[in-house]
């Protein structure tokens, strides 16, 4: 027998091996489900899969009688706006300060310290300020997106210019650049799969900062109709609409990389 | 054809003399081959003739003039690694330096600049050999494929000094001494004046028309910081040099 660390499932044991725990997800809860329904029809804790499928139903392929939208989409489509919105103003953001900063000597040791204090601000704290300063509008919502991500991305760009090997700055100087082209050509392209890497490490704040604004004032949004339904405890509801946003956070995460696989292959090559 | 004069050169840092009375007369387009033990401050001399540090005492002249205090065109660079720049491919790594010069506000060409520019850069990879390579990243490269790039970048500037820290010190034997030929032909041809920092002394002596080793003469542990490493040993090599093929 040989050690379990030089046991390697193949391909098709790997696939399977995947796929199990969420099978056993589902079974554990479609039992507690069933337990739970069999001694009270009208639980609402543990709804069953049909119940769920009929909300699915209700609010993805029906309009709202009241509204005329179908809300899943229509709340789906409200809360990707903010959520792109915000991650392009901090992608935005962390790019102009993180190349200049990484790059110019002077400005990291003005604005390094700063930004290193700035990032410990929690995000959240930040919401009453907002909804002061913004109302309770779109602009404040991605105001909190930004705010929750641009230091952390910002710190991690000024790391990675700071990777870029000195030879190459040296190089790039001996060619004749002078430091907005080093900052132009040398540097931005090799952010660029490394402000992705950021980005994917960083979503998952953007939809705790999303949805948190959400719920607390908004009227459309995926967070919004989960807090909203909460108050009938809609577990049929709120189960579905989690898993849809896990779902989308997930594609998020998939496209980026293949963004990055794509469009910067000497990233892949360079990183082995 | 630039002569180079190192002036009693000193380099301390804070606790520690690196270097000390480095004194050296360069002729024009001398191959000047600088050996030593690891740690004796080889690369801290490079470093001070590309001008990214500079000495605490004395100076170095290039054709009389004080060298630029941070490096410039006028000096290339080849390194063992980290030379060529891994996001553009090989003709781009070699077009770049032409459009820093002629772009400075992109540092970019486009249209019709930029195709003169490219039949430029591709004469300079075909004259190490990598035209048919043109189109691949250096990751795509094999070690002295990319390092007959990071000539070819540099050469496409026309330096007057050509510095190489030790640029082969990573292929393979074979490779190395198709590395050794081509270099000795550039040379001949560009009339750069031209400074090889090497571990292998055969090599320093195949190509350079002048060997200086580079070595602490106090070695003591206690010694180190307080005593800097300094020229022991500096040799011309006379030997037949062939007509250049091309005269540029």
């Amino acid at each position: 027998m040989r050690r379990l660390i030089n046991l390697k499932p193949n391909r098709g044991a790997t696939i399977v091996l995947a796929v199990l725990p969420f099978i056993l997800l589902v079974l554990v809860y479609v039992a507690g489900s069933a337990e739970r329904l069999a001694i009270n029809p009208a639980d609402k804790l543990l709804p069953a899969l049909s119940t769920m499928a009929n909300s699915i139903e209700r609010y993805a392929f029906l309009p709202d009688p009241r509204s005329g939208n179908y809300l899943l989409w229509s709340d789906t489509a409200a809360s990707l706006i903010r959520l792109f919105s915000g991650c392009a103003a901090a992608t935005l953001i962390s790019l102009v300060i993180g190349v200049s900063v990484g790059l110019v000597p002077i400005l990291r040791a003005t604005f390094d310290p700063f930004v290193a204090a700035l990032s410990m601000v929690p995000p959240l704290a930040v919401l009453p300020i907002l909804f002061v300063f913004f109302g309770l509008t779109e602009t404040s919502k991605i105001v909190l997106i930004a705010f929750g991500i641009t230091p952390f991305i910002t710190r991690d760009l000024i790391l990675r210019v700071a990777e870029i090997p000195q030879e190459e700055m040296v190089k790039a100087q001996t060619l004749g650049a002078s430091t907005w082209q080093i900052a132009l050509r040398v540097v931005l392209p090799q952010i660029w799969p490394r402000l992705i890497d950021s980005l994917r490490l960083s979503l998952g704040i953007a939809w705790l900062a999303l949805i948190a604004a959400e719920a607390i004032a908004s009227e459309s949004g995926l967070g919004y109709r989960i807090f909203l339904v909460r108050r009938f405890f809609a577990m049929d509801v709120i189960l579905p609409y989690v898993i849809w946003i896990t779902f989308l956070a997930f594609m998020l995460d998939v496209i980026l990389r293949v963004v990055q696989s794509r469009l910067f292959p000497w990233f892949a090559a360079q990183r082995d | 054809m630039t002569a180079v004069s190192v002036k009693n050169v000193w380099m301390e840092y804070d606790d520690q003399i690196v270097l000390e009375k480095i004194n050296l007369e360069i002729k024009p387009h001398s191959f000047v081959a600088i050996v030593g033990p690891s740690g004796c401050g080889k690369s801290t001399f490079l470093r001070l003739l590309l001008g990214q540090e500079r000495a605490t005492r004395g100076q170095i002249l290039i054709e009389g003039e004080p060298i630029k205090a941070e490096p410039a065109p006028d000096r290339g660079i080849v390194y063992q690694r980290y030379s060529v720049f891994p996001h553009l491919s090989a003709l781009d790594n070699v077009l770049i330096g032409l459009e820093f010069a002629r772009a400075p506000l992109t540092g970019s060409l486009r249209g019709r600049a930029r195709a003169a520019a490219r039949e430029e850069a591709a004469e300079y990879l075909e004259s190490v050999g990598l035209k048919s390579s043109e189109n691949k990243y250096p990751h795509q490269l094999s070690g002295g494929m990319r390092q007959r790039l990071a000539i070819a970048q540099t050469l496409i500037k026309r330096p007057r000094i050509l510095l190489l820290d030790e640029p082969f010190g990573a292929l393979d034997p074979g490779i190395r001494s198709d590395m050794h030929d081509l270099t000795r032909a550039l040379w001949l041809d560009t009339k750069m004046t031209v400074f090889m920092v090497s571990h292998d002394l055969k090599e320093a002596f195949t190509l350079g028309t002048r060997v200086v080793a580079f070595d602490r003469p106090r070695n003591r542990p206690e010694e180190i910081g307080a005593y800097g490493a300094t020229i022991t040993f500096d040799l011309e090599v006379h030997r037949n040099v062939p007509k250049p093929l091309i005269v540029a």
